[in-house]
């Protein structure tokens, strides 16, 4: 598959289907570079999705994401499942460039061809995850993992975007990052099915994991079926056998899955995933149908001319494109 | 349509715990621009080409600072030719004698860059050789 040629999406589709490494690799580059054959190419992916367990992994840069997820892609091998990690780190506001540093936390994988690693760079895409994570975890769905697991770049309060797409949501956090109105706050913690306590080695640790679970229990409201449990882990130590929690976070992973099964919640869950991604198909084709409108008319900057100088606002700009846009494209 | 962005795998092999200069070559490469997957330290030629493999990556860049460059060169060239990677480009750094330089090329080093190369010839090297590729 070199380089020199281009690939018909027809043909990655079907070394995706057959579980080539090389095809899902280079449909990965091609959704990510926004590259014109990416929509054909999905088109073709995505009846062969939509069956794969998805967990989610979010919270702090350093709170030990990878590291957990190094040991639970063991977990899952050791039920015989094939699994897929796609790992997003930030992308420099500068330089476009990215250093993507999560492999060298995944090396007790490195050489298990059941295991799938992709690292992405969030390529300035607000949320968490890039742009294009969503069709990355179809392209692995079908190509044939079980397991997915979505690692967000180092999140803070509000990066959430993950809720959108896994099904089971782990948010990480670590001993001393803040009292309990930390934890009371909106945001990060509201989406978490699991809070997992990592390096409950450190001072502080039983503390911590008491006003977590007191914040969970106080702010539940009855109706909302499973109530986030808090894991203690500890993900790095010296010695393998000083690692602790991680058979419970299993636990608690097919717990949460058996839950959504149960009650039918998957189903919601799975909704709420093809909707977020029509949105983001939708902004992306109707940006692209008015931007290539515009492109070479001069028009664009005669707007932001007129914005500038006080004769128009962008709102009504967008309006006014917009209307002429759509029906021109409608009517053709 | 974004721009093609130039992915490269920068790696140590092996052994040899020699990691600054591979971070300091992958942090300046990130500053160009580029995406960087750091594979770390104790890779070997298989876990080295199976990263590329899934990274779908443009470039390799391997580390050497402990005489083993002619010891690991010709296997990780066999397991790129193994899956198809005849298309990225090999490329090592570190230190190793200059006279090992045209053995190294032989056994399919596209290009080396010793201790004291310039920051700016391996990032226009890169660029020049992986740069603007359609597909």
């Amino acid at each position: 598959m070199g380089r020199s040629h281009k690939v018909s999406p027809d043909d990655l589709a079907a070394g995706l289907l057959k579980g080539d490494r090389r095809a899902a690799a280079r449909m990965i580059t091609l959704v990510e570079d926004q590259d014109e054959r990416a929509n054909e190419m999905m088109k073709l992916v995505f009846p062969h999705t939509g069956r794969s367990m998805i967990i989610g992994i979010t919270g702090a840069g350093g709170s030990g994401k990878s590291t957990l997820i190094d040991h639970l892609i063991g977990r899952f091998r050791g039920m015989d499942k094939k699994v897929g990690v796609v790992a997003v780190d930030p992308s420099s506001p500068f330089s476009g460039g990215a250093l993507l540093g999560d492999r060298v936390r995944f090396q007790s994988h490195s050489l298990d061809e059941g295991v799938y690693i992709r690292s992405m760079g969030a390529r300035g895409y607000l949320g968490g995850l890039a742009r294009a994570t969503t069709d990355v975890v179809r392209i692995m769905e079908a190509m044939g993992n079980e397991v997915i697991i979505i690692e967000t770049l180092g999140a803070g309060q509000d990066e959430i975007d993950v809720i959108h797409v896994a099904q089971t949501c782990l948010l990480v956090l670590t001993p001393g990052m803040g009292d309990d109105i930390q934890a009371m706050k909106a945001g990060i913690m509201e989406i978490a099915d699991i809070i997992v306590l990592n390096k409950f080695d450190l001072d502080g640790a039983t503390q911590c994991l008491r006003s977590l679970e007191t914040v969970i229990h106080t702010g539940m409201s009855e109706d909302k079926g499973w109530t986030p449990r808090v894991v203690p882990t500890i993900a790095c130590a010296a010695k393998s056998s000083d690692v602790q929690g991680v058979d419970e976070l299993v636990q608690n992973i097919m717990d949460h899955q058996a839950y959504l099964h149960r009650s039918k919640k998957i189903e919601e869950v799975r909704f709420k995933r093809i909707e977020q991604e029509l949105g983001l198909v939708f902004k992306d084709e109707v940006e692209k149908v008015v931007f290539a409108g515009l492109k070479g008319t001069g028009k664009k900057r005669q707007y932001i001319e007129s914005i500038r100088a006080g004769k128009n606002d962008p709102y009504s700009v967008v309006e006014e494109v917009l209307a002429t846009f759509l029906k021109e494209e409608i009517l053709e | 349509m974004a721009k093609k962005k130039i992915k490269v795998i920068i790696s140590k092999v092996g052994l040899d715990g020699h990691d600054r200069g591979a971070k300091v070559v992958a942090s300046l490469l990130r500053e160009a621009g580029m995406e960087v997957v750091y594979l770390g330290m104790y890779q070997t030629p298989q876990s080295i080409v199976k990263a590329a493999v899934e990274e779908d990556a443009d470039v390799i860049g391997v580390s050497y600072l402990s005489g083993e460059h002619l010891v690991f060169t010709p296997l990780i060239v066999e397991e790129m030719k193994k899956h198809g990677l005849d298309d990225v480009l090999l490329v090592a750094g570190g230190s190793f004698p200059p006279e090992d330089i045209p053995a190294m090329k032989d056994m399919g080093i596209d290009e080396v860059f010793r201790g004291g190369s310039l920051t700016g010839d391996i990032v226009k090297y890169i660029e020049m050789q992986a740069g603007g590729q359609e597909d």
